[in-house]
């Protein structure tokens, strides 16, 4: 698609279907509403950055930032970017920031993010490469979704979790509780550490190693999902059918005499599976490093590859979900990690479709232009599953943390 | 400093009780004298320098654990323990004086400070732990039966995983993730709903964030008072020692080499390509190409030929042969000769000045026209490598060497160069060009067999 008629499509989508209200309400954590408690300051001094593409060049704004909702609608529209991306919440305005001493210019508040890409995981899939996807590998990113969000949600606690299709390769995590926002670049580390398994570069040959039992979330992971994600992989990657691929599993098997057993006497494909389990599980070879083995198999073929450096980083940019692709046209819709087995990617509305809808429904009467169109579904997800109960928590939080300092107040002024 | 109440405690054994472990928390209301306030620094600040040399090194935990003890008793241990917790109080606090002033210092500082807290932790018995958390104020609450039972298994697994063997532990905090960074990134800890339940024995993490916080805090306030406050109150007493503190060079001065370690000139050159160190070599050569040097060029290699044995008459003939090609032997004695002898001591306050330590080079800043400064942190990594080449180092040692560099430790890069041009180990580490040189010679006239150099060596501040 040209640039000149992506942004002839961005002009209608900003126009009539960016959801402006609802990026707002969730961005200001419940600073836009009247109650005392409300910083009013906050929503602007969030940074958004817009990527503005034009036949000829490529011009990136950093810095941008708005008072409230209408602000924010009148500038992209006027604007038209290709992407937008969400950074930090700062101490000031980002748009003043050179008014200010340098030390006093910092990122406070940021929601902890994840970015996973399923092109990071090209060694092991036999379909496509690069930024393609289908149905048949695209089961890697539902396997992310659920390994990561199980975590988050059981082992740290969060609750405020919001998944979105990056729009052609990928997935992005927004964490939205109040104490993931305020997570130190320290702490953010440490939770990208934690799901750090899948290590090593390309020169690395065995990129997962256990010396020992599982963890209790590596071993919650393997079983509730790994295990049996693997055996699906297996068959559909036909992994036991080609040489190439086989011997990258043999490849991980720190046993030359097993490894050289399996070759020879190998047939079929799902008897070489079954046969290389049981030969690695059945206890009989005592090698070191054989326990983990299989476990180690699963865990290289499956486990989530996170792009660490995204989590760390506390002003880094990610994509703003309802964004346009530039390159596939599709929007950045959100997933619903309770149904992320369903989520098509190849079936994703794009921005050409979606202004069809807008003109074969022009004569329908409907709420607003979203309802006559495909966008509804995903404005619907994003409000019930994550914005309602997001408000709900900012709205008890502001006024708890209100009442305290009242409180507070009144107990140091009584004696 | 603020004036509370001091830390000092009665009945302290001095060896397992957490009255031996102070927190540092406020500076105490303790007097004592001008002199101690250098030397208890200075204590000190050997303990933190060679923690710090350890870590960069790599070494082993165990290893840490007893260069930790062993400095502990050779720099700060009294027979007192009185004595021995007030040095510990008053080093800490100058030492936060002096390490406040900078961001670079600051982290250093407090990086090495927490690594001690850590080790003498460790060292603490359960008791004196408990007491040390209690005055943390760690809020941790001590895992009920209840919830213990509920989730035994899983810490079962978690320890396993960590410990590969089942050995149960009975007691466990429960702690915010938060607190407990590194034993979250390592997965060395069972959490569950944004708690992390920590078994007793890996409390040492806990509590050495906390101490680490406190400190950092600490110092960002001292750096405040300092430049707002005390600086100026204290700039005819305190200021000129926390600069001279600031500064220090922990190690012999090679301020007068004796006897027959003096270098005669027609030697020059081939000590030059086989002993000087990187820093020297270049000016050597820059001096040789330009037959010029600026200011401070002259300043580190003049004094450094005078550690390592050049006469002041050979000095001065050697610098008038190079300059002379420049600017004429006329201008050399009228702008240039002064300087030297006021090098040697020999005009003016008379001052025998002592060559630069590593330390000193690598705070200066070349710009353009300088050749000062140490290569390993000025040098684009291409010209370091080229540089390292003439010098005759391998392709291995010089992947090393980079790496080193790449983490901004200079003097072991230098350390690593040594050793591959002189074919051993160098344990103690360059810490001085003229210690380089020294060490160099020594190698070479033990393969020579050549009456030893003999050098005086004496510790005191640079």
């Amino acid at each position: 698609m040209s640039a000149s008629l992506l942004t002839d499509y961005l002009r209608i989508y900003y126009g009539k279907l960016f959801p402006y209200t609802d990026m707002y309400k969730w961005l200001a954590y419940g600073n836009d509403g009247k109650h005392p408690g409300c910083d009013s300051s906050y929503f602007g001094r969030r940074e958004f950055s817009f990527t503005i593409k034009s036949d000829r060049d490529e011009v990136y704004l950093r810095f941008q930032s708005f008072f409230n909702a209408s602000e924010m609608e009148t500038s992209i529209k006027a604007k038209c970017p290709t992407k937008i991306d969400i950074g930090a919440v700062y101490t000031v305005d980002p748009a003043k920031r050179h008014a200010y001493a340098q030390s006093g210019f910092n990122p406070i508040e940021r929601e902890l993010v994840f970015d996973i890409d399923i092109s990071d995981y090209d060694d092991v899939r036999y379909c496509c490469s690069g930024a393609d996807t289908c149905l048949n590998c695209w089961p890697l990113m539902t396997i992310a979704i659920k390994v990561i969000d199980t975590a988050l949600r059981e082992d740290f606690g969060f609750n405020h979790i919001l998944w979105v299709y990056s729009g052609r390769r990928g997935v992005h995590c927004w964490v939205c509780d109040s104490r993931a926002r305020r997570l130190s670049k320290e702490q953010r580390s440490a939770i990208a550490d934690y799901f750090h398994v899948y290590k090593g570069g390309e020169n690395s040959l065995k990129k997962v190693t256990f010396s020992g039992p599982l963890h209790p979330f590596l071993a919650r992971a393997y079983t509730d999902v790994l295990k049996n994600e693997f055996e699906k992989w297996v068959s559909t990657q036909k992994l036991f059918e080609h040489e190439e691929r086989f011997h990258n599993i043999l490849q991980l098997i720190p046993d030359e005499s097993v490894v050289s057993e399996l070759a020879e006497k190998w047939q079929g494909n799902s008897v070489r599976w079954e046969h290389l389990k049981h030969m690695l599980q059945s206890g009989s070879k005592k090698t070191q490093g054989l326990r983990r083995c299989i476990e180690e198999i699963v865990f290289s073929y499956t486990y989530p590859r996170l792009d660490i450096q995204v989590t760390k980083g506390m002003n880094h940019l990610l994509k703003a979900p309802f964004c346009v692709h530039p390159g596939t046209g599709r929007i950045c819709i959100p997933i619903d990690p309770k149904k992320c087995e369903e989520f098509d990617p190849t079936s994703v509305p794009t921005v050409a479709q979606l202004i069809e809808e807008l003109n074969t429904n022009a004569s329908i009467g409907a709420d607003s232009d979203v309802e006559k169109t495909s966008l509804a579904v995903s404005i619907n997800l994003f409000r019930t599953c994550f914005l309602e109960p997001l408000s709900k928590t900012c709205k008890d939080e502001l006024e708890s943390a209100y009442n305290t300092k009242i409180q507070q107040t009144k107990d140091s002024l009584n004696w | 400093m603020e004036i509370v109440r001091s830390q000092r405690r009665n009945g302290s054994d001095g060896s397992g009780s957490a009255a031996s472990l102070p927190l540092y928390k406020t500076a105490p209301s303790l007097e004592f004298r001008l002199d101690e306030f250098g030397q208890y620094a200075i204590d000190r600040l050997r303990v933190l320098k060679a923690i710090s040399d350890g870590l960069s090194r790599g070494k082993k935990p165990e290893e840490m654990d007893n260069l930790v003890g062993e400095l502990w008793r050779a720099n700060m241990k009294h027979q007192d323990a009185d004595e021995t917790l007030r040095k510990d109080i008053i080093s800490h606090f100058v030492l936060r004086l002096v390490y406040c002033r900078e961001e670079e210092m600051r982290r250093w500082f407090l990086s090495m400070e927490t690594a001690l807290f850590r080790y003498r932790f460790r060292l603490q018995n359960a008791e004196a732990q408990k007491s040390i958390m209690n005055e943390l104020q760690l809020q941790y609450n001590v895992l009920g039966n209840a919830e213990y039972e509920t989730i035994k298994d899983k810490l079962t697994e978690a320890a396993r995983s960590v410990y590969f063997t089942s050995n149960p532990e009975s007691v466990f905090y429960k702690v915010p993730f938060e607190d407990v960074p590194e034993l979250v990134a390592n997965r060395r800890v069972f959490i569950l709903k944004g708690f992390a339940f920590v078994p007793r024995s890996q409390v040492v993490s806990l509590v050495c964030t906390i101490f680490r916080s406190n400190i950092s805090k600490a110092l960002a306030l001292t750096n405040r008072k300092w430049r707002t406050m005390i600086q100026d109150q204290e700039k005819d007493r305190l200021a000129p020692m926390v600069e001279a503190l600031g500064n220090i060079y922990l190690g012999p001065d090679y301020s007068k080499p004796q006897d027959c370690a003096e270098i005669s000139l027609k030697d020059i050159n081939q000590l030059a390509s086989t002993s000087f160190p990187l820093c020297m070599r270049h000016l050597f050569g820059k001096l040789r190409e330009d037959h010029h040097l600026k200011h401070q060029g002259r300043m580190q290699l003049g004094l450094f030929l005078k550690g390592v044995g050049l006469k002041l008459e050979d000095a001065l003939a050697f610098w008038k042969a190079e300059f002379s090609q420049k600017v004429g032997a006329e201008r050399f004695d009228k702008e240039y000769a002064y300087s030297i002898r006021h090098n040697y001591g020999k005009e003016g306050k008379r001052t025998d000045y002592t060559p630069y330590s590593c330390q000193k080079i690598i705070m200066s800043t070349p710009s353009t026209g300088d050749h000062h400064g140490c290569p390993y942190r000025h040098f684009s990594e291409e010209n370091l490598r080229a540089a390292l080449n003439k010098m005759g180092v391998g392709r291995r040692a010089m992947d090393d060497i980079m790496d080193k560099v790449r983490n901004r430790h200079y003097q072991l890069a230098c350390t690593l160069t040594f050793e591959a041009t002189h074919g051993t180990s160098c344990e103690t580490g360059i810490n001085h060009p003229n210690q380089y040189f020294v060490e160099s010679r020594k190698i070479f006239q033990s393969k020579v067999n050549l009456p030893l150099v003999k050098f005086s060596q004496q510790f005191c501040l640079a």
